[in-house]
């Protein structure tokens, strides 16, 4: 049941501003696109939290999703993707980014029109692809700092950035005025859904990184931020990544 | 295919300028050339993918691609970092070895997620002192998105030492993964080769 639009109107701004408000007090980034972590402590602990959920209720659910055949699944993952895209076009404009909003327009229309109302990816055939985006990278276009990494209880590794953005784009969801009515009452399902049959087909990744290494928080907050960074087009991480391979002493090791 | 942003894209052609304003030494190895070592590395694991074996067998296959494809040595130096200076060589020896069994293990098992999907070479740009071979995974019910092998010729072969899944680095991931467990061990080598090697 949506709700009344003035209602909505009214807490989706009061978010905002908590939003905005939130991304204000973002600690600057620190120079050379190093490691801001001043949570750490709490951000394991969360991160211990989020393990034993997905151990108890998202690896299982996972597991069913994974040996569920993909004429099931896949229709799934098209319409969750599908109800994503309206957000991503708003982005797509509030960064001036005008040809992302338009593939990603074209991809919504023909996928919920050609598309059996985004069951289907017609738009992905002919090389539309999605061109992701958030309000996060919205915020990251305006010249707001990334802020610290925190790991959010159920959502994951993010940051102040980030999670700011998540925020607002939850509330500000075009869908509720553009979708259509099967799209609104079941794209947050659908979104949920679309976790779980990701989780079932990274089974191995996610496992080794969870319960595999030796310090998954560290391996967690590297990964998410160095692909966060990457899809962003920011300095990477970690000074590493400019590794020589050229100087690397070998002696010994050949 | 082309999916990147316009702010990848625009990064990419600054990376390429500066490789190309900056003097660079010769390059022994050619675009060409790293393309073909991707290509025939990408053929192997889906080869071996598609064989049908047991875990235990597909693992041993990888081991053989990483032996042929990759440069285990430097890979390991690397994830080894600083810990290695104080190594001795027999340790340094063994702790390769058991490295290349647990990589095996540890990325065998993930590439097996690329069942039924493919990985298409879109380009080859020079980067420093390497080659970039930038491709796209198209895997079932995904968007597809960017794996960048680092090719060079160290060894006197062309041959991969690092490995960017959508800007996750292999050498930075296995840097921190390494330096953890030793870590964990209280900094003993021995113990850690002994556990990769079980591991593995």
């Amino acid at each position: 049941m949506p709700l009344p639009f003035g209602i909505r109107k009214a807490l989706s701004t009061a978010c905002a501003i908590f939003a905005l408000g939130a991304v204000a007090a973002c600690t600057p980034a620190p120079p050379g696109g190093g490691l801001d972590d001043p949570y750490e402590a709490t951000n394991r602990d969360v991160h211990e939290f989020n393990k034993s959920l997905d151990r108890a209720v998202l690896r299982p659910l996972g597991q069913v999703a994974a040996a569920t055949p993909r004429e099931f699944t896949g229709p799934v993952s098209n319409f969750a993707d599908n109800t994503g895209l309206p957000g991503m076009v708003l982005n797509g404009m509030l960064q001036g980014d005008i040809g992302g909003a338009a593939t990603n327009t074209m991809r919504f229309l023909l996928n919920t029109t050609i598309g059996v109302g985004g069951l289907l990816d017609p738009a992905g055939g002919i090389g539309l692809y999605e061109e992701s985006t958030d309000f996060g990278e919205t915020l990251a276009v305006w010249g707001v700092q990334e802020g610290a990494f925190i790991e959010l209880p159920v959502l994951g590794p993010s940051t102040e950035r980030d999670a700011a953005g998540q925020i607002v784009d939850f509330v500000l969801d075009p869908l509720a005025r553009v979708g259509t009515r099967p799209q609104i009452e079941y794209g947050l399902a659908a979104r949920g859904a679309r976790i779980v049959i990701d989780r079932g087909q990274f089974m191995q990744t996610v496992d080794g990184l969870l319960y595999d290494s030796a310090d998954s928080y560290s391996q967690a907050r590297s990964a998410y931020l160095q692909n966060r960074r990457f899809d962003l087009g920011e300095a990477p991480p970690v000074e590493e990544t400019v590794i020589d391979p050229f100087a690397l002493d070998l002696e010994g090791f050949e | 295919m082309m999916r990147l942003s316009r702010r990848q894209f625009t990064a990419l052609g600054l990376a390429a300028t500066v490789a190309t304003a900056v003097p660079v030494p010769a390059f022994a190895l050619t675009g060409a050339q790293a393309q073909a070592l991707v290509d025939r590395a990408v053929a192997d694991i889906n080869a071996i993918i598609s064989s049908g074996g047991t875990e235990a067998q597909m693992v041993r296959q990888f081991k053989d691609v990483f032996d042929d494809y990759a440069h285990t040595a430097a890979i390991a130096a690397s994830a080894l970092g600083v810990a290695g200076r104080s190594a001795s060589n027999a340790q340094r020896s063994a702790f390769v070895d058991a490295f290349g069994l647990y990589l095996a293990n540890k990325y065998g098992r993930r590439f097996r997620e690329f069942e039924g999907g493919e990985i298409i070479v879109q380009r080859t740009v020079p980067v420093n002192n390497y080659m970039e071979v930038q491709t796209i995974a198209d895997l079932p019910g995904q968007a597809p998105f960017r794996v960048d092998f680092h090719v060079y010729d160290r060894p006197g072969r062309p041959v991969f030492f690092n490995l960017i899944v959508e800007g996750v680095n292999l050498l930075v991931s296995e840097r921190q993964e390494i330096g953890a467990m030793l870590d964990q061990r209280g900094g003993n080598l021995d113990r850690l080769i002994a556990d990769l090697r079980a591991m593995g």
